[in-house]
């Protein structure tokens, strides 16, 4: 039976759940238990298991995080959050040197069972200290796990299975994704962390993409489809590890590449997508890869810019009827004079 | 306290890390130790103390000057020596070298080498076992320049904040590497002072005296077991050779000949003797020296004849 939910709802059920199955599962963060809950996402969690296992926290990032390791080592599983993926930036000593080496340079006698959730803003101002996707950093740091679910249902299963992971998962939510409904059973589930998922199946081109990108993907798709152009879509959903086994057997099938990405282009895992592929799949490529990501240029602020900073629906389109040499109208996904391009949606009022 | 009982086996730890540091220094140009190194003589007694006043399943952090900890905490010698050799057979299986030691059977569960890396999870640890409601403590060992870290201050709000069963022992040697203290903190600073203004208590004391030591971290550790949340031990010592590595480092300029032989003169082997002859007798000391320095010897063997560490083994302790 469907049961239409938010994204931030999904996520809310998968520390509820954990929590009320492990009794080692606790949950802080900025703004935890404030009223709003982290956009809805930690709401009522302290009514349910009390303010000793969800708790509001001090401003210290990093030694928050280095405690969360401290404790995983006794057992304990932290869930942390934070609003906005850059204030984490100040923990990167204890992610980097700490959580994602201690269970490797001990000699793999100890296991860090952390999740921290990240939020990657964009629109309404949030400008260049408010919507980084720094998902490259992550990636490159052996020893974590980095997820970014695109639909409230790997958002609910990848989020479970990343609270009972025994590694260090890190944990990206692109805000927009938030109050997007889809299909989630009430039940408790579990997702992998590893698999990239296919949306939709093609036999032209090949499109990795990941997050907010997967859903302008989805409507670019769906709109070529109609002109009998047919794009395999493949939802990235993990960046380490990368699911290189169903990006190459797609490409293989397609011979054509475009990767969306929500990050800046050099460095980032578009490029890697596009070089590993290039790699191993250089003699099966018909036309050259190509890639959507962000310029590399911090976001900026004004509402008058950030449109034209953006990729959208239309740009994948335009930028797979090139891969295949094709000219056609795709005005349909222009967007229209009028709508705001800083916000989600016109029900987006701001200011976070 | 009972000085007849406790005051021998404060004593063997001393020898035993003495041991073991003079030892690596003597054999480090071999070239078979090949990791920084860094060496605890002339701070043997805070780290025998602390063990002996910690129960076994209490929890220890460390630094990247950590072999005395660790030892003192009861950690496996023989592993320890593997460790420093980079053998599968060291404390981390040759992956985390004489800066990165564990030995979880007697709660050492682990030190770093960025400064003020394990304060957090020191306190993380600790924050366990208020929410296993255990009485267990977690002792984090820094130095005084972690004291200039941020994270120090994190550290210690939590801490406080959740009243948390923490003991924090600060060895003050003075010196960060070559930098001293007076580029580093104000002039007066007192470091269990300023702890204070953040809502802990705290101490000061002798740390080349291992009994006036083991006297404030057994009241330290009998405070955070009745539940009034952290404390805070500092004690003045001082490191013989260089900040890393094997030899003495007085002629190249950072601090003076004449500083380091004050200090030898209270070599904390030595004060313990003199103030405790009719308990360290010269046969006592002869006798816990030769037990040392066979156990020592037998480490070295230990670790020269195991077997070396494979790439394959290394990649398998990324992930579990």
């Amino acid at each position: 039976m469907s049961r239409m939910i938010k994204y931030s709802e999904a996520v809310n059920e998968a520390i509820h759940s954990s929590m009320a199955k492990d009794e080692n599962v606790i949950c802080y963060g900025l703004g935890t238990d404030d009223p709003l809950g982290v956009f809805g996402t930690t709401l009522g969690l302290q009514e349910e298991f009390g303010s000793e296992r969800v708790f509001d926290m001090p401003t210290s990032e990093n030694a928050m995080t280095g405690i969360a390791i401290g404790a995983a080592l006794n057992g304990i599983r932290s869930v942390m959050t934070h609003q906005r993926l850059d204030f984490f930036l100040l923990a990167m000593d204890q992610l980097v040197n700490n959580a994602a080496k201690w269970r490797y340079m001990y000699g793999g006698q100890c296991s860090v069972p952390i999740t921290i959730r990240l939020i990657i803003g964009r629109g309404w101002g949030q400008g260049p200290t408010h919507s980084q996707n720094l998902q490259s950093w992550f990636a490159h740091i052996p020893g974590l796990k980095v997820i970014i679910p695109t639909n409230p249902y790997d958002a609910k299963g990848m989020l479970t299975e990343a609270i009972f992971d025994d590694n260090p998962v890190v944990m990206l939510e692109h805000r927009w994704l938030h109050n997007m409904a889809g299909d989630v059973p009430k039940e408790r589930y579990r997702v992998a962390i590893d698999k990239a998922a296919i949306v939709r199946e093609g036999r032209d081109v090949t499109i990795v993409s990941l997050s907010y990108m997967s859903i302008e993907a989805i409507h670019a798709v769906d709109e070529l489809k109609k002109l009998g152009i047919s794009c395999e879509l493949i939802d990235l959903r993990s960046v380490n590890p990368i699911d290189w086994p169903t990006i190459f057997t797609s490409v293989r099938k397609t011979g054509r590449l475009l990767v969306a990405d929500t990050a800046q282009q050099t460095c980032s895992v578009a490029s890697e997508i596009i070089a590993r592929c290039a790699i191993e799949l250089f003699d099966q490529l018909k036309a050259p890869p190509r890639c959507l990501a962000l310029p590399d240029l911090p976001t900026p602020t004004s509402h008058y810019l950030t449109g034209g900073y953006y990729y959208r629906a239309y740009d994948i389109a335009s930028s797979v009827l090139k891969a295949l040499n094709k000219q056609a109208e795709i005005s349909g996904l222009k967007p229209q004079a009028g709508v705001a391009l800083d916000v989600p949606g016109n029900w987006f009022k701001g200011p976070f | 306290m009972n000085k007849e009982k406790i005051l021998p086996k404060l004593y063997g730890m001393m020898s035993k890390i003495r041991i073991t540091e003079e030892t690596i220094a003597g054999r480090y140009s071999e070239q078979e130790m090949r990791c920084p190194t860094h060496l605890s003589i002339g701070q043997e007694a805070v780290a025998a103390a602390a063990g002996l006043a910690m129960r076994k399943d209490d929890f220890a952090v460390s630094t990247h000057r950590a072999h005395a900890h660790y030892l003192g905490k009861g950690g496996n010698l023989n592993s320890m020596i593997a460790e420093i050799y980079g053998k599968e057979s060291g404390c981390s299986k040759g992956i985390g070298g004489s800066m990165h030691l564990i030995d979880k059977s007697v709660g050492f569960m682990g030190s770093t080498a960025i400064v003020g890396g394990t304060i957090p999870v020191g306190v993380g640890l600790g924050f366990s076992a208020k929410l296993k409601k255990t009485d267990q403590l977690s002792c984090v060992f820094l130095g005084d320049g972690a004291v200039e870290e941020g994270v120090f201050y994190e550290s210690v709000n939590f801490a406080v904040l959740k009243k948390l069963p923490v003991l924090f022992i600060c060895e003050n040697n003075m010196y960060s590497v070559y930098s001293p203290m007076h580029v580093r903190q104000p002039k007066g600073r007192k470091i269990h002072k300023m702890v204070q203004g953040i809502g802990m208590k705290s101490s000061h004391g002798d740390g080349n005296d291992v009994l006036e030591a083991y006297a404030k971290i057994e009241h330290a550790i009998k405070v955070i077991r009745s539940g009034e949340g952290p404390y805070f031990l500092e004690f003045d010592t001082y490191r013989w050779r260089e900040h890393c590595g094997p030899n003495y480092d007085n002629h190249i300029g950072y601090r003076t000949e004449a500083e380091y032989e004050e200090w030898k003169k209270r070599d904390p082997l030595v004060v313990a003797v003199e103030t405790n002859a009719e308990i360290l007798s010269v046969a006592v000391c002869e006798q816990i020296h030769k037990a040392s320095t066979s156990e020592v010897e037998a480490a070295f063997e230990f670790a020269r004849h195991s077997a070396k560490p494979s790439l394959n083994d290394a990649l398998g302790y990324l992930y579990k």
